[in-house]
Parts: structure tokens; C-alpha cells; sequence
């Protein structure tokens, strides 16, 4: 850690007249959740030290819409999503990454029909590429080495968009044996949060979903399960805090892990 | 005589069978019009792959190995019955055993061998369904009628087998005493020893009857199949074509846009120009809530389901408890497709709108108000459940979304009818008023300046 940390905001770049590499999209949880916020201040800190010119919109961005929309509210959806657009392109912004992947989802599926055109990228993929090119240096020995790691899909990366190897691409750069859980990849289980169920209380039933999804991460034997998206974050940690193993084990961003390499 | 039977038999099977199958296109497009012809050759590829090659149905490997026996067999078999066809018609027998030589006795043998196949896969079938306790079988939608249906549909094929095997194993001992019409066909893979071990020393007269036996049971019992078909969850033998070729080609992710509302969110924001002066149509309905405002491909789905209940067994909601089953939710699509076709086929009146009443002659589609919507059939308690983890999506072997119907409806609830559950209100005024999920008094920046403050 050597550069100056700093989070420059899409004005402040367009006041020095500069157009920065990529916007880094935060998301609501990114913003405002406390544990999801570190993960947003681990990946800034990768940027700044593989030297990306990044910025952030700050104060004007809004929630993507994706949990009105699919709740089903259509309205609100295009309002924020309208609003949005109309920022990104007073901007003139062409490539994004997200470290939520619901916004990734959106932004680069849903936003074309409404008039936003853009190159998205989820953070996992972004993270794997800064590595490819070498931008990225990870030293020898880190606080996580040696740990068991499992690694869990989000619907909104893996299922929705088809991206099951950046992120374990990654992790492959890591000192950590990779662990799969039984249901993964295209198979694997919701952490329970998607579709607005986040902003609700479960319907009735025998479980909670993440508990059932806690149960098969701690059935592998991992010390660190590995997440791509702030929501399953919460959940996987809660279902671990139920489960009383949070002492034993803990629940990572990817982006997290890296930076403990770095 | 057997022709005369034959011809007016085949006739009236053909015949009836044609009225359901309009019927049941009828009821498919009972749904919205939508045009669905972009990128013809990915949706061809998906045929190839997705429904001729079965590629899907090989993450389980043990049905999809059963199932591969029994498609194979009746893609066969339809050979066989082209001949059944023409003999039937034509007074002829074995037709096709002249003209092919050789290539007869190999295609017959064929047909054996996969049949032998099909008949153990469907036995095993059988056993998996009633006697396993395999969960996605024995749930609360598979009682009543899809139970019946899933056995009557297995219980019809080995009626099938048996008919093909009395037919050709009696045919051969016939052969062999080098009775009239029986010429000689070569060695079947089957028939030849299983035909002399069950029907040897038999008279003449009866192995005629017994081979004429398996002819008409054959063919009598493709055309219960037949017949059968439209009411039944096997329907996706053939529906499974073209519900594969209409799916769903953007990511699984992608929510289809609503241009009526973007454009009206657009005309309030001004991005677009609106007349004023433009007359307000009636309040429009936004979602779906029946059959009717779902899109025909939805429809097309619901009646190519065959209830296996992949998506079901890996739906995190389902497994948890939640009543959420999105093979209920593509059953009573169907259901309810059916039930509209069935009230609008009695053209009884009194199912016209009510405000239409007075002006309506008859009953159609349009002006078809029975009371009842999808919402009868399921319940917003189903709806809520779902996670949009788009699992059941990718399980189906056969392309269908009961996701896109989910969703459909939860637009219904939420812009149509203004209800939906409480909790979601906070998200919904938080995401209008400060642009985030949660209503907090901090900026939405105050991690960055926070972080960076650090340095």
C-alpha cells in the first residue's frame, strides 16, 4: 500500500476535464450496508493500487431499480432507472463495473431498452482481468493463506449471466484450497435474498433459505466463504451467525481477499 | 372387411384427435400476441440440441438414460407405423419388407432392440413413480388427475409393447410354417427366438389371431395415445419442439422492458413529448392476472410442462418449505387455459362481461369474463416466495420459464391492483424519494469521504 487513496467522484473528474477508465458503480448495499461498505473501500483500494483511473458518481447515484422491478414495480424501476441513464450519459460513461451483481445485471442487460449502452462488468471479472494483465501484484503470504475456501455463485453473476469461472479464476490466485460446495455452478443454491425477498420477511415455510445454503457451505469444511454480491453477504453471515460458527468461520467478498494478497 | 374397419377407424382417430389439437392451439393463443421470430438459427440450434438432442435431461443422468430409450424407440417406431398405415389402408402386409430387403430386417431389429429398452425403462419408470419415494413425484400438486396421467401414459406403452411383440413374434412363427401372406422377412433381433418361445406349436388359425391381435393393439393404442394426448402431461412430445424454438434467447437475468410505462415515466420527466390533447385511453391494466394477458409463448410452456418437477426439486423456496411450486404455477396455467377454452366453447352467454352484455352476440375471447382470474389458482403467497433465482429456468429440460409468469404477475399485483406485501412499501417510497433501498439520513458518498479521510 503505497499510492494515495483516493475516490474521486464523476465531477470532480469532468471538472479537471478528465475521463477516468471505468466508473465504479457502488450499489445501495455498497453505499450504505456497514459490511458491505468495506467491500466498496477494499475494491477502491485494489483500483488505486493497480493504478485504475476510476470514479464514482457519489451523491448522483441512485438504486438501479432492480428490487422494485422485481417485485414488480414497473414505475419506480423506470424512474431511478431513467434518472440514472440521463447521468451516465451527461457523463458520456462507456465502461462500468459493479461489485453487486444485481446492478451488474441491470445495468448491462435492462438499461440497453431503456436507452443506456454501456460495457459492464461485474467486479469478479474485472478483478481476474487487472490480474491477467499484471496490474495487479499479489505478494507471498497474506492474512487468509492456507485457509479452505468455498466459494458461493450469486444467481445474479452465475444463473443470470452465465459467469461461474472469473470469479473462481481469481481465487485460483490465492493461497487457498477451493472447495465446492454440492450445489454449484449452474446448479447452485440462492443465499435467499434476490427477487426483494432482502426487503421482506420470508413467506412461511420450514427454513430459512440461507440457513439451508449455510449448512451445505459448512458441510465442506471451508474456513472462508468466498461471496461476489453484498446481499449474499449478509445472508451467508447471518445464516453463519445462526448456525454460532462465526467465530470459526467467515464470510468474504472476493475483492476482500485479494486486497489481503496485496 | 379389416380395411373398411380400418379406414373408418383411422378416420374418426385422426378426426378427433385434429379437433382437440385445434382446440389446444385455440387455448394457446389465447395469450398475447407477441412476435417471437429473432435470431432463427440459435432457436434452431436449441432444437437440434435442446429438444431433438435432449441435452438438458443429462444433469440427471439415471431418467435421462430411461427417458433417451423410450424417445428413441418412439422416434422408431414411427416407421413401423407408417407401414401399419398402408397395410391398414391397402389390404397389404409387412408393405415396406419388399421394398427395403435387408435394410427391413436391420430396421425391424432396431425397433426390437429399443423397444426391449423401452419396455425395461418403463417398468423402472414405473417403480420410481410409485413405489420410490422420490419427493418431486409425491408432492401436493402430483395427486388426483397428474398422478393418474403420469401411470396411465407408462401403462400405455407396455400395452404398446405388447402389441408390437405379439404382431411380430407370431409373424415369425407364421414365417417359419410358410403360411399365406407371411413372406419371409429375415431374422428381427427379438421376434425371431421370442416369437417360436412363446407362440410355437400354436395352430395357424390361432397364431393369425394372435398376430392380428398385436396388429390391431398396436395401432388402436396409438390411437388412444393419440387421442389421449391432449388432455395429458405428454403432450410434450410434441410441444416440446416448438416451445424450445419460442424460448427465451436474451441472459436468464433480463427482465423484459414495459415501453407503456417507460414512456410514461419518460413524458413525466420530459424526456419525450407528449400531446396533451391525446384522449386518455381507460385505466390500462399492467401485468398479467389471466391467460389472457400473458403472452401465448407462456401459454405454449404451460401446455408443454410434463410435470417432471425438475424445477420444483431445485427451487430454494420449495425446498425450504414455502409453497411456492413452479411446476404448480405452469400446471395451472394450463388448467386454467383449458378451463377458458371449455366456457368459451359452450358459448353460453352468461360468461360475456357484464358490461358488454347488452351488445354482445356471442362469446369470444374478448369479451369472455368468467369472475375468475389466475389468481384463483395461485396464490400471492406463491408469488412472494420467489427469489427470481432463475433455478427452475435453468432445470427445465425442455426451455420453460415459470419465472417470466412469476414476474408477470407481481407487475399485476403491484401496478394493477396496488397491493402486494406491506414491507416492500418502505423500499418502494425510500428508492422514489432518495434514490436508495434503505431511507437513511447519510450521503450516499459519506463511505468514500469516510475511507479516503483516513489517508
Amino acid at each position: 500500500m503505497s499510492k494515495e487513496y483516493k475516490i474521486p467522484t464523476m465531477a470532480e473528474m469532468a471538472a479537471a476535464e478528465k475521463t477516468p477508465e471505468v466508473l465504479f458503480w457502488v450499489g445501495c448495499a455498497g453505499s450504505f450496508d456497514s459490511r458491505a461498505q468495506k467491500v466498496s473501500v477494499a475494491f477502491t483500494k485494489i483500483l488505486n493500487e493497480a493504478g485504475v483511473e476510476f470514479a464514482i458518481l457519489g451523491k448522483e447515484e441512485s438504486c438501479t431499480g432492480d428490487p422494485a422491478r422485481r417485485a414488480g414495480n414497473e414505475f419506480v424501476f423506470q424512474m431511478v432507472a431513467l434518472q440514472n441513464i440521463e447521468t451516465l450519459n451527461l457523463y458520456n460513461v462507456k465502461k462500468i463495473v459493479a461489485t453487486c451483481p444485481h446492478c451488474f445485471n441491470v445495468l448491462k442487460n435492462e438499461y440497453p431498452a431503456l436507452g443506456g449502452n454501456y460495457e459492464v462488468m461485474h467486479h469478479t471479472q474485472f478483478l481476474q482481468s487487472l490480474i491477467n494483465e499484471g496490474r495487479i501484484k499479489l505478494k507471498d503470504g497474506g492474512a487468509f493463506d492456507g485457509k479452505k475456501i468455498t466459494y458461493h455463485d450469486s444467481c445474479y453473476l452465475g444463473r443470470a449471466n452465465g459467469v461461474y469461472e472469473a470469479p473462481r479464476s481469481v481465487l485460483q490466485n490465492l493461497d487457498n484450497q477451493l472447495v465446492e460446495m454440492q450445489r454449484t455452478k449452474s446448479n447452485g443454491l440462492c443465499c435467499g435474498a434476490g427477487g426483494a425477498q432482502m426487503f421482506k420477511e420470508d413467506e412461511p415455510g420450514k427454513k430459512r433459505i440461507n440457513i439451508e445454503r449455510t449448512e451445505e457451505a459448512l458441510e465442506t469444511g471451508a474456513e472462508i466463504v468466498a461471496v461476489n454480491c453484498p446481499f449474499c453477504l449478509t445472508m451467508m453471515s447471518d445464516g453463519i451467525k445462526a448456525k454460532e460458527k462465526q467465530e470459526s468461520v467467515m464470510v468474504y467478498d472476493l475483492a476482500e481477499l485479494i486486497l489481503g494478497k496485496m | 372387411m379389416q380395411q373398411i374397419i380400418f379406414a373408418i377407424v383411422t378416420i374418426a382417430a385422426f378426426g378427433f384427435a385434429a379437433k382437440q389439437f385445434l382446440k389446444i392451439r385455440r387455448n394457446i393463443f389465447l395469450g398475447k400476441d407477441k412476435n417471437i421470430s429473432d435470431q432463427p438459427g440459435v432457436r434452431w440450434k436449441n432444437v437440434l440440441l435442446v429438444a431433438f438432442g435432449q441435452k438438458k435431461m443429462f444433469k440427471r443422468w439415471i431418467p435421462a438414460v430411461l427417458h433417451l430409450f423410450i424417445y428413441v424407440a418412439f422416434l422408431f417406431t414411427q416407421i413401423e407405423l407408417i407401414e401399419l398405415l398402408v397395410d391398414g389402408f391397402f389390404g397389404t402386409h409387412r408393405f415396406f419388407a419388399s421394398m427395403l430387403g435387408g435394410l427391413y430386417t436391420v430396421v425391424i431389429s432396431s425397433i426390437e432392440l429399443l423397444s426391449v429398452g423401452a419396455f425395461f425403462a418403463t417398468l423402472i419408470f414405473l417403480i420410481r413413480r410409485n413405489l420410490l419415494a422420490i419427493p418431486r413425484f409425491q408432492m401436493d400438486e402430483m395427486t388426483g388427475f397428474p398422478k393418474f396421467d403420469g401411470n396411465m401414459i407408462l401403462v400405455l406403452e407396455i400395452i404398446l409393447l405388447i402389441g408390437v411383440f405379439s404382431m411380430n413374434g407370431a409373424d415369425k412363427v407364421l414365417q417359419s410354417m410358410g403360411a399365406e401372406h407371411y413372406h419371409m422377412t429375415g431374422n428381427f433381433a427379438v421376434s425371431s427366438w421370442l416369437g417360436p418361445a412363446l407362440f410355437g406349436g400354436l395352430s395357424e388359425t390361432t397364431l393369425i389371431g394372435i398376430e392380428r391381435f398385436g396388429w390391431w393393439l398396436h395401432i388402436l393404442t396409438v390411437y388412444a395415445f393419440l387421442n389421449y394426448l391432449p388432455i395429458s402431461k405428454h403432450l410434450h412430445i410434441m410441444l416440446a419442439f416448438p416451445n424450445v424454438y419460442f424460448a427465451k434467447l436474451a441472459q436468464k437475468g433480463e427482465m423484459e422492458n414495459m415501453p407503456e410505462i417507460m414512456n410514461e415515466v419518460k413524458s413525466m420527466m420530459g424526456l419525450i413529448e407528449t400531446d396533451p390533447d391525446a384522449p386518455m385511453d381507460e385505466l390500462p391494466e399492467f401485468g398479467s392476472n389471466d391467460v389472457m394477458s400473458l403472452d401465448w409463448g407462456n401459454v405454449l410452456s404451460a401446455y408443454t410442462c410434463t410435470e417432471c418437477g425438475r424445477c420444483t426439486s431445485v427451487c430454494p423456496a420449495n425446498i425450504t418449505g414455502k409453497k411456492l411450486s413452479p411446476r404448480k404455477i405452469m400446471m395451472d396455467v394450463r388448467d386454467r387455459a383449458t378451463e377458458i377454452g371449455k366456457k368459451l366453447d359452450s358459448g353460453d352467454m352468461q360468461w360475456v362481461k357484464e358490461e358488454l352484455k347488452a351488445e354482445a352476440t356471442t362469446l369470444t375471447k374478448e369479451n369472455f369474463d368468467d369472475g375468475k382470474s389466475l389468481f384463483d389458482y395461485i396464490s400471492n403467497e406463491e408469488l412472494h416466495a420467489c427469489t427470481t433465482c432463475n433455478a427452475c429456468v435453468e432445470a427445465c429440460p425442455v426451455l420453460i420459464n415459470p419465472l417470466d409468469i412469476i414476474l408477470k404477475m407481481r407487475r399485476y399485483e403491484i401496478l394493477t391492483l396496488s397491493a402486494g406485501p406491506k414491507d416492500w412499501t418502505p423500499m418502494f417510497t425510500s428508492i422514489e424519494n432518495s434514490g436508495g433501498v434503505w431511507q437513511l439520513p447519510d450521503a450516499r458518498d459519506k463511505w468514500a469521504e469516510e475511507a479516503t479521510s483516513q489517508n
